[in-house]
């Protein structure tokens, strides 16, 4: 179990990694969004290569960070039910669901998209967009991005096999929605105690800032 | 057994995915799961071809390229910079002021604000939270009727569901496979149906239950002038002598727009609104610049504050929505100005730092990956749900509803209604609307109508008692016991929970009574969309780069 719990700690880690640097992503492509508007419209000048890293680079943000969100317990899940269930319970929900859904499903869809991915690169397939990029890098982020829920998966086994077995903490209160530091509210909202079980059946598992 | 799910392989698998999603394991794998289990049980029973899913990359890759899903998290990080950038904070204060000495006036306020942030942050629980620490207090204080000062709140603060450039209306555009334009300029009059309705409300308690909703007592009035008066007077004929001159815009916009262009033109409504909205603004803020600057004194304190705070968000409700509504940027580009905008915005006013950037942005990190998970766990379901004829199952299933439109439509709200008790506006964007358009288009519905219906429905789910988001925003930074107040000295309750649920029912009242309206007079809805700006919008269309036949259209998923 130490071993497995290492190695979990190592995933946890690359993804945390992953999360930090994609964030990033986000901000370039707001501000080649903004600008190509810009330039469109007061220079009359666009490239098609601009427009299309914008989608490349959020592409590389969802994909990529599907992981690190599963670690933050970001998926939301509809947990009408769920909550009804004791924490043991939920854990063998996850448990059971990582490994029929979740780890068969990775598998799937990098074995699926592998094919494209390589035949774009061996073709060298090109946007037909005139200036446009080049397609593969954008393909392989499917089977990447897949590759990389699948480390996760594995690692939140291994935490709440853990749990279960009494060798590790509860995998729920590492990183979930209640406790990620983006979805508290904000430092001066906290001026009066709140009665514990009304916040948690409110907010439990959905993600509630930046909801519209 | 194996004839019984062969047979019914549609409803069996519908029921099957109900299951999977109420285990409580996150819906986006738990849809996806789903659409590759029955798509082999499907191979392997014959009733599908074993290549079924040679296409389904192309489905995912068809997401990746949907330009109209870039706007997502354009607008979150824009909520969430300015959320950061204490603008609601600023607003509240303000108006508060403004509005608070007359009866009913710190309700208005925050109806008026709620507004105002729905139509630039658009983040429900950031409304909510700042109203309730900021204005909730305050009417406490004074003494407003407890379920008043709450109701009002909560249902303000959902405003932002409904109003543009809300992320629901997006997403609806891209699930009913229509343009986000249309559904902004269709939420248009909705929105603001809904903000009068609010309106006309406290307006008329503050008539028959004057008590419920006092006035503030002029020790409460912060802004003074040196010589003790209100400086009320200097805003009025300032705020008349904008709204003269920009009804005055308005009024001959047409005639300006003709020798601009060089051509009779006609603007519709909306485009007017927003153009005579930014002209007021500009002037406002040039008047009150101006006697800053040279020190002439002709404003009061109460004036020039209103007229820097206001301007803020004017400017950006112009910049994102008035570019969209005029056709000069895609939705996603308006996005994209509005979070550059912002973060422009909150960097002048020195309340930007890399800290609130980087939260701002994982938080932006983690909706986009859940939102477009689950639309990528939604495709792989209906992939195979199409494949075996689920959407004729789900048509054929109403056939049998009696009422052809109207009764679809009663029926389809009173589910989601019913639904948004327990279901999440994404998954039922993703899951359920998709089954349900096919159904509405062959009963001859606007699908922007049916859009604007399920959207303003979404919003009243945040407000019905128990599980309404929003009463949850509002009860965590109400006061939970008794508590001296710092200003009267006074004891006073604390705010029970049965308070804030009682509170909301007025309002979801109101809001079922305006979807009612809206399901009674379609032109509301459809009224705004004026067939010319369509061709406007299209010929700004940029190159899309979806044009790969190979890629399998860039559309919704459920194409």
């Amino acid at each position: 179990m130490d071993r497995l719990l290492k190695l979990s700690a190592l995933i946890d880690g690359t993804s945390r990694l992953v999360g930090k640097t994609i964030i990033w992503l986000i901000l370039a492509a707001t501000f080649i969004s903004a600008g190509n508007a810009i330039a469109r419209k007061a220079f009359n000048i666009g490239s098609n290569a601009f427009l299309e890293i914008q989608w490349y680079l959020y592409a590389a943000v969802f994909l990529l960070g599907a992981g690190v969100t599963f670690l933050q317990n970001g998926h939301v899940r509809i947990d009408v039910l769920a909550n009804k269930l004791s924490r043991r319970n939920r854990m063998y929900v996850d448990m059971v669901g990582i490994l029929i859904f979740l780890l068969p499903l990775c598998y799937f869809m990098i074995s699926f998209a592998w094919p494209i991915v390589a035949r774009a690169y061996v073709t060298g397939e090109v946007s037909s967009n005139a200036g446009g990029l080049i397609r593969w890098p954008v393909y392989a982020l499917v089977p990447a991005g897949f590759a990389l829920l699948a480390l996760q998966a594995v690692s939140e086994l291994i935490k709440r096999a853990a749990y279960l077995a009494g060798a590790g903490p509860d995998p729920l209160l590492l990183g979930g929605h209640d406790t990620a530091p983006d979805n508290a509210p904000p430092a001066h909202a906290v001026v009066t105690p709140t009665p514990v079980a009304e916040t948690e059946s409110g907010s439990a598992s959905f993600p509630d800032e930046a909801r519209k | 057994m194996i004839e019984f799910v062969s047979a019914n392989i549609a409803p069996v698998m519908f029921g099957a995915v109900v299951v999977f999603l109420l285990s409580g394991f996150p819906v986006a794998f738990s849809l996806a799961a789903c659409g590759l289990l029955f798509g082999f049980i499907g191979i392997e029973l014959g009733l599908l071809p074993a290549t079924l899913f040679h296409a389904l990359p192309l489905r995912v890759f068809g997401i990746i390229q949907n330009e109209t899903l870039l706007a997502i998290p354009f607008f979150t990080l824009m909520g969430l910079i300015l959320e950061r950038s204490g603008m609601a904070e600023d607003l509240l204060d303000t108006v508060g002021q403004v509005f608070g000495p007359v009866r009913g006036g710190l309700a208005l306020a925050v109806v008026f604000v709620g507004a105002l942030l729905a139509a630039t942050t658009g983040v429900v629980a950031a409304s909510v939270i700042s109203m309730g620490l900021i204005s909730l207090p305050i009417m406490l204080r004074y003494g407003y009727g407890r379920s008043i000062a709450t109701g009002v709140i909560t249902a303000s603060g959902t405003l932002a569901q409904a109003l543009p450039p809300s992320i629901v209306l997006i997403v609806m555009a891209d699930q009913l496979g229509r343009s986000v334009g249309d559904m902004y300029r269709g939420a248009f009059i909705p929105a603001f149906m809904l903000i009068g309705a609010y309106t006309l409300y406290v307006i008329l308690l503050a008539t028959f239950k004057p008590r419920l909703l006092p006035a503030l007592p002029p020790e409460a009035l912060k802004f003074r002038e040196p010589n003790g008066s209100s400086g009320m007077r200097s805003l009025i004929v300032l705020m008349a002598l904008l709204v003269t001159l920009s009804t005055l815009f308005g009024r001959y916009y047409d005639a300006i727009l003709s020798a601009f262009k060089g051509v009779e033109t006609s603007a519709p409504l909306d485009e007017t609104l927003v153009m005579s909205l930014t002209v007021g603004a500009a002037l406002g803020l040039s008047l009150a610049g101006a006697n800053r600057l040279l020190k002439l004194g002709l404003l009061s304190v109460i004036a020039e504050r209103v007229v820097f705070v206001l301007i803020p968000p004017l400017a950006l409700i112009f910049l994102v929505l008035g570019t969209i509504f005029l056709g000069i940027a895609t939705p996603t580009e308006g996005g994209a100005m509005g979070a550059v905008g912002a973060i422009i915005m909150a960097t002048i006013r020195g309340r930007l730092d890399y800290r609130r950037v980087r939260e701002a942005l994982q938080s932006t990190a983690k909706l986009s990956v859940f939102v477009m998970f689950i639309l990528i766990g939604a495709t792989v379901f209906s992939f195979t749900f199409t494949a075996v004829d689920g959407k004729e199952w789900i048509e054929h299933l109403f056939d049998k509803l009696p009422g052809g439109q109207l009764g679809f439509l009663i029926f389809v709200n009173a589910m989601i209604f019913f639904l948004g008790f327990f279901l999440d506006f994404f998954e039922i964007a993703f899951i359920l609307i998709p089954l349900l358009a096919p159904v509405a288009v062959n009963l001859n519905i606007d699908l922007i109508w049916f859009g604007i219906l399920i959207a303003l429905n979404l919003q009243t789910s945040f407000l019905t008692p128990p599980f309404g988001f929003a009463l949850f925003y509002l009860r965590s930074v109400s006061p939970v016991s008794a508590f001296v107040d710092r200003v009267t000295k006074k004891r006073i309750e604390g705010v029970r929970t049965t308070e804030i649920y009682r509170g909301s029912i007025p309002f979801v009242l109101i809001q079922i009574v305006v979807l009612a309206l809206l399901i009674a007079f379609p032109h509301l809805v459809t009224g705004s969309l004026d067939p010319g700006i369509e061709v406007d919008l299209d010929t700004i269309e940029i190159p899309r780069a979806t044009d790969d036949a190979e890629w399998g259209g860039g559309g919704g998923a459920w194409d």
